[in-house]
């Protein structure tokens, strides 16, 4: 038990700010590329245009809004100390910015040189990142399987970015390595593994505490995590080996996971204590919808298809996680976030701080989630008739546009008040 | 199994029910049912901050010699608490339904957060630190009694 646990730990409003800030900015960027070029993306998962689309959304936007939350809610959820918050943010903001940019011009052919400075700088901030949150973690005092779901999700972030380093490598320095395995064990860890585990983890809590629903039991929140790492090891291995016998395992215990994670989230949400309905809801809804999508386009790429319908059904997948599940259930947390920790910073210099709804009021929150929800369902309909997936790209862009103009408003008005505060604070001698 | 975890964890649970139909009442225009919501609510809520800073949390410190660490946190929460529950009665007696969602829904982030950490840090410390303590378990047991 650590004598140095303070169980206060906020960092500065900084250092979850920058990433929140800038990681809409990157969704914009997606959205944009999906308009312009909407029909090689649906054409095929292996287009430049797709793998610049995907990176923009989960290393542009996923990966920014997950650091961020994660050095702000480690301390409270597992009184996961992070090291030194200002200089860490300091160093892996940056790097994972310019990474991206730099991963993105790569694919859409700034050639090797940008690949290789985005070897450099996303394995630099992701090894810093994944160094600082995972000491933390293996410090934490906390219990519960919460714990275990975080520490798994940053080492499959950790594999993840390893993999991604050794394909940047093909790209950028013409290794001899693998590229389609190395493709599907990359996609795996990283949605399959950091973001699959991570939502879970941070659903087990977050759910019941704030809709006020039971709490998902520990034997079903344990399974959850086996099933997970079933799927990811025997993905793996099949993968590795060549064995497509292990195909099957992994996709039973993958879609089993994340089916009974959604079915039993919605289940609870059903029995919510409170009342009140705010649009966060709303946002976990779409997000477990689309991820029930995502389980059923992974069981149809199962079965014997021509060409174009697996084509199009990769492209279902792609768009139900990348576009749909993890941005909707982000954003819906976004939202509460934000109001909550400009309301926690500024109650120290304010008598009356506004409240978390006069930061970000639900209207605002409801407006982006019918943009947002109208893009995605745009994006899926694009996997029937592909020009709908254009207008998805600008529906989805939209929608960032106005998460970043919200969050930015809400900047403002914390630095408006706390500048107002600073002013009428008597300066000690 | 008595444990401080097992005393204080369902009282938490007690305070959210409270609260849910606080805001419920509130979101719907009862005033009156919102007030005694409220007035339920701030009376399970003091009860329980009392407990812990009277008894739970110098029972900790005395054990483990920790006084400026988690519970000096606890204690600086609390006072964020009860600060929010003034701001929803406020808003009740002026009958603003904008003011008083925005400091219930404050609350509830608040409270949830606050309990997290106990639930999830402070209690199994302190039944590491107390657990053989019956005589404390039992002022416990009366303090949070209905």
């Amino acid at each position: 038990m650590s004598a140095a646990l303070s169980f206060e730990q906020a960092p500065p409003l900084s250092v979850p700010h920058r990433f929140f800030l800038t990681g809409p900015l990157f969704g914009v960027a997606a959205g944009v590329l999906v308009a312009l070029r909407g029909d090689e993306v649906v054409l095929s998962r292996w287009s430049m245009a797709t793998f610049a689309a995907v990176h923009l959304v989960t290393v542009g936007f996923m990966l920014q809004v997950m650091c961020g939350a994660l050095m702000q809610f480690l301390p409270v959820a597992a009184g996961a100390n992070v090291w030194r918050p200002r200089l860490v943010a300091g160093v892996v903001h940056p790097s994972l910015t310019l990474g991206a940019v730099a991963l993105t011009a790569g694919f859409l052919g700034a050639g090797a040189d940008a690949m290789r400075a985005a070897v450099v700088l996303l394995g630099a901030g992701l090894t810093a990142f994944v160094a600082v949150t995972g000491l933390g973690l293996a410090r934490s005092p906390a219990i519960g399987p919460t714990l275990l779901l975080l520490r798994s999700a940053v080492a499959a972030l950790a594999v993840t970015a390893g993999l991604g380093v050794a394909l940047a490598a093909i790209f950028a320095w013409g290794a001899a390595l693998p590229l389609v395995q190395l493709v599907h064990l990359h996609a795996a860890w990283g949605l399959g593994g950091w973001a699959l585990l991570l939502v879970i983890a941070v659903a087990l809590l977050v759910v019941p505490m704030f809709q006020l629903t039971p709490p998902y039991p520990v034997r079903f929140s344990r399974g959850l995590g086996l099933a997970v790492a079933g799927a990811l090891a025997a993905w793996t291995v099949g993968v590795v080996l060549d064995v497509a016998a292990l195909d099957v395992v992994a996709t039973s215990f993958g879609v089993g996971a994340l089916g009974a994670f959604a079915v039993k989230t919605l289940h609870l949400q059903s029995k919510r204590r409170r009342k009140v309905l705010d649009t966060t809801v709303f946002a976990w809804r779409v997000g477990l919808g689309c991820l029930l999508v995502a389980g059923a386009a992974l069981v149809a790429l199962r079965l014997p298809l021509p060409a174009l319908a697996r084509a199009r059904l990769e492209y279902l997948l792609g768009v139900a996680l990348v576009a749909g599940a993890f941005p909707a259930m982000m954003a819906g947390m976004l939202y509460k976030i934000v109001g909550f920790i400009e309301w926690l910073h500024l109650q120290r210099v304010m008598a009356v701080p506004p409240t978390m709804q006069k930061v970000l009021p639900d209207a605002r929150a409801r407006w982006q989630w019918r943009v947002f929800t109208g893009a995605v369902l745009l994006l899926v309909g694009g996997a029937l008739w592909p020009p709908l997936a254009r207008l998805g790209g600008l529906g989805f862009a939209a929608a960032c546009v106005i998460l970043e103009l919200h969050l930015i408003s809400a900047t403002r008005l914390y630095l408006r008040l706390s500048a107002a505060a600073a002013l009428e604070t008597p300066a000690t001698p | 199994m008595s444990s401080i975890s097992t005393l204080f964890t369902p009282h938490h649970h007690l305070c959210d029910e409270a609260f849910a139909d606080a805001e419920a009442a509130g979101a719907e225009g009862r005033w009156a049912d919102a007030a005694a919501a409220t007035a339920r609510f701030s009376s399970l809520m003091e009860v329980h901050l009392r407990a812990e800073e009277d008894t739970l949390f110098p029972a900790f410190e005395a054990a483990t010699g920790m006084t400026q660490g988690p519970t000096q946190v606890m204690r600086m929460e609390h006072g964020h608490v009860r600060a929010l529950i003034q701001r929803m009665e406020r808003a009740l007696t002026a009958k603003d339904a904008d003011e008083f969602a925005g400091a219930a829904e404050t609350m509830l982030v608040l409270m949830q957060q606050h309990n997290l950490k106990e639930e999830r840090m402070l209690y199994p410390m302190c039944d590491q630190a107390l657990g053989g303590d019956g005589d404390l378990f039992a002022k416990l047991s009366a303090q949070l009694a209905p």
